[in-house]
């Protein structure tokens, strides 16, 4: 038997623009076993809810992670709207599906990017950077901000897109995929961009559902699920298919990604083509009182949101089950066997978000 | 002001929400490229000429941060990214953030926000760029240390 | 299980339960614990496609929980969190961070 060793992995890398740090036990240059530590982030945010009325906390949702700030703001809103059974205008509905949606594009972006950046393809890193500044500038212009929002509260959404701006963003898409398709076939078609991702990594599709796998990881070992079928927001009202893989190596998560920025590309399409007048919010009276799980889709996968309340302004816990803790199981069962140069690739491929897992 | 020398970057994110990070990356990249000053993101703290945090301290990440200060050569510059690195920001109240990166580091830079807009990164790392002349040119004034009293 | 049903059973029952319900084809979805006046509440969330049906645990400080990490191994991690942060005592966690999960100066700032 080869000599163990342990390599640490972190928490400063510069592969992740965050920190965590794993211990790599080795053999040779194959990896045994990944032991996780985690915290570095760890604020504690849920405990906030004890300091932060249930309006205000809504601003510390969107401070859980600066990528998915909107849909975690949205989730929180959506979980507190439906223990205090608030209607929500329909034309609220659509907004937050289409900054969703613009969310998953950017978000999508950013991590191919981060994955050229890993397999030291510089110049695919940048394009894919500079491709992803058009979206930042398109929630500026909805939003007024680039990363946190701040456009959601519980009744609704506090800023409205006129039919001359949803116009412009959708004339806008248009040239953006044609500059992603350009992107897409370097991703998908590269000879050495290929050789870092094809046959590495390999979850199959029971270890994606015994470990609990979400999102794009878990679409791309071949189950058919996206939250988004459940049917919150005005996603009920759009036609769309989850986008899935049968092959679950590092390549099949990239392609199942790429397909899925055309998708939202799409979604918007048919979100801009449906909107409905009307308010953007209602106001919103009272307490809420009781609990309830509110479910999302993010661009790492499903989130949790679980909302207990006690009739007071103040609630009981707020507790948040993000894509990334749910997929650190199944990241780990995949490092096992791999090369030690492809540990960083791996842990790209699922798309970690560290301050989202650690809250 | 005359930028003399092309200074290296490290990030290290302290326990921010991401918003800064993905932020100081944006800087790096198309669009609004700190690249042309010069500026380029390293991850060797002994390549590092500024050193830029963003998110707030705790317990765990303040010996991290405090280990990279010191391994990176002198003169230096700290940059806090963000409020939560300046002070804390919306996480100050939570049980696991000890405030900004003052509370362990001398910090030369603050640059406010949630999150901090490129803009005002770039700003930031631009008058880090003037500090570090600044502070070049003060090391060089101070008389070397006499090799034969060093011993 | 019935989708979006919280079944509130004993801490004895609990192994038993997950057991089933592994063997029915079910998924962990997530372990959350709340602080109660008694001590906590414990909801386990388990899914099967696009169901999600819960278990729930309310117990008393000082009661003793098994670990299920033994049935759906990513239970650790949501375990280790809750011993972590709420003190709760959860046995035979594989494998156990012993309350160092995030390593947080502070202890159980939950309890």
């Amino acid at each position: 038997m080869a000599t163990r060793s342990v390599v640490p992995f972190g928490p400063q890398h510069p592969v992740l623009p965050e920190p965590i740090h794993l211990d790599l036990v080795l053999e040779d240059e194959k990896v045994v076993e990944a032991v996780p530590s985690i915290g570095f982030v760890h604020r504690g945010l849920e405990k906030l809810v004890e300091k932060k009325d249930f309006h205000e906390y809504v601003y510390v949702a969107e401070r859980i992670c600066g990528i998915c700030s909107f849909m975690h703001g949205m989730g929180y809103c959506e979980a507190v709207e439906r223990i205090m059974k608030v209607e929500v205008p329909q034309r609220a509905h659509y907004l937050r599906t289409i900054w969703c949606e613009m969310s998953r594009i950017h978000s999508h972006l950013l991590w191919l990017g981060l994955l050229a950046d890993a397999f030291g393809f510089e110049s695919l890193f940048m394009q894919s950077w500079r491709l992803r500044e058009k979206i930042l500038d398109m929630f500026e212009v909805s939003t007024g901000g680039r990363v946190i929002f701040s456009v959601n509260k519980i009744g609704g959404v506090r800023k409205d897109m006129d039919a001359d701006m949803l116009k412009s963003f959708v004339a806008l898409f248009d040239g953006m995929e044609k500059e992603l398709r350009i992107l897409s076939k370097t991703f998908l078609n590269d000879y050495a961009v290929n050789s870092r991702l094809q046959g590495v990594g390999f979850l199959t599709k029971q270890q994606a559902h015994d470990f609990g796998a979400v999102g794009p990881f878990m679409r791309a070992s071949g189950i058919d699920r996206d939250t988004r079928k459940l049917g919150y927001a005005a996603y009920p009202d759009l036609d769309f298919e989850p986008i899935t893989s049968d092959v679950g190596d590092c390549y099949a998560r990239t392609q199942v990604r790429i397909k899925e920025i055309f998708q939202s590309f799409d979604l918007i399409r048919q979100a801009a083509a449906k909107i409905p007048d009307g308010e953007i919010a209602v106001p919103v009276k009272g307490f809420p009182d009781g609990e309830h799980f509110m479910r999302v889709e993010q661009p790492r996968g499903e989130a949790i949101y679980y909302v207990k309340a006690n009739g007071t302004k103040f609630l009981d816990r707020v507790r948040v089950r993000t894509p990334t803790f749910a997929n650190l199981p199944a990241m780990l069962e995949t490092l096992k066997g791999c090369q030690l140069a492809d540990v960083p690739i791996l842990i790209l491929t699922i798309d970690p978000c560290i301050s989202c897992t650690e809250r | 002001m005359n930028v003399s020398k092309s200074p290296w970057l490290l990030h290290y994110d302290g326990s921010s929400c991401n918003g800064c990070d993905i932020e100081v990356l944006a800087c790096l990249t198309p669009v609004y490229d700190v690249e042309r000053f010069g500026v380029i993101n390293t991850g060797n703290p002994k390549h590092a000429d500024i050193f830029l945090i963003t998110g707030g301290i705790n317990h765990q990440n303040a010996q991290v941060v405090r280990q990279i200060y010191n391994q990176m050569p002198k003169p230096k510059v700290v940059v806090a990214v963000g409020i939560c690195a300046c002070n804390g920001g919306i996480f100050k109240e939570c049980y696991n953030i000890q405030g900004g990166v003052d509370t362990v580091l001398p910090v030369d830079i603050y640059v406010p926000g949630c999150a901090a807009r490129p803009e005002a990164i770039m700003d930031g790392v631009v008058k880090a760029v003037a500090l570090l002349d600044q502070k070049r040119k003060k090391a060089a004034e101070q008389p070397a240390p006499d090799p034969k009293e060093a011993g | 299980m019935i989708d979006g049903e919280i079944l509130t059973i004993g801490p004895g029952d609990l192994v038993p339960h997950v057991l089933q319900i592994k063997h029915d084809g079910y998924r962990l979805i997530q372990i959350c614990a709340t602080t109660t006046k008694e001590g906590y509440e414990l909801t386990y969330s388990f899914g099967r496609g696009y169901e999600m049906a819960h278990l729930r645990l309310i117990v008393g400080p000082h009661a003793q929980i098994m670990s299920i990490s033994n049935i759906y191994e990513p239970a650790f991690l949501y375990e280790n969190e809750i011993t972590d942060l709420f003190g709760v005592p959860i046995q035979l966690i594989s494998p156990d961070y012993k309350g160092k999960l995030y390593r947080i100066e502070q202890q159980t700032p939950f309890k």
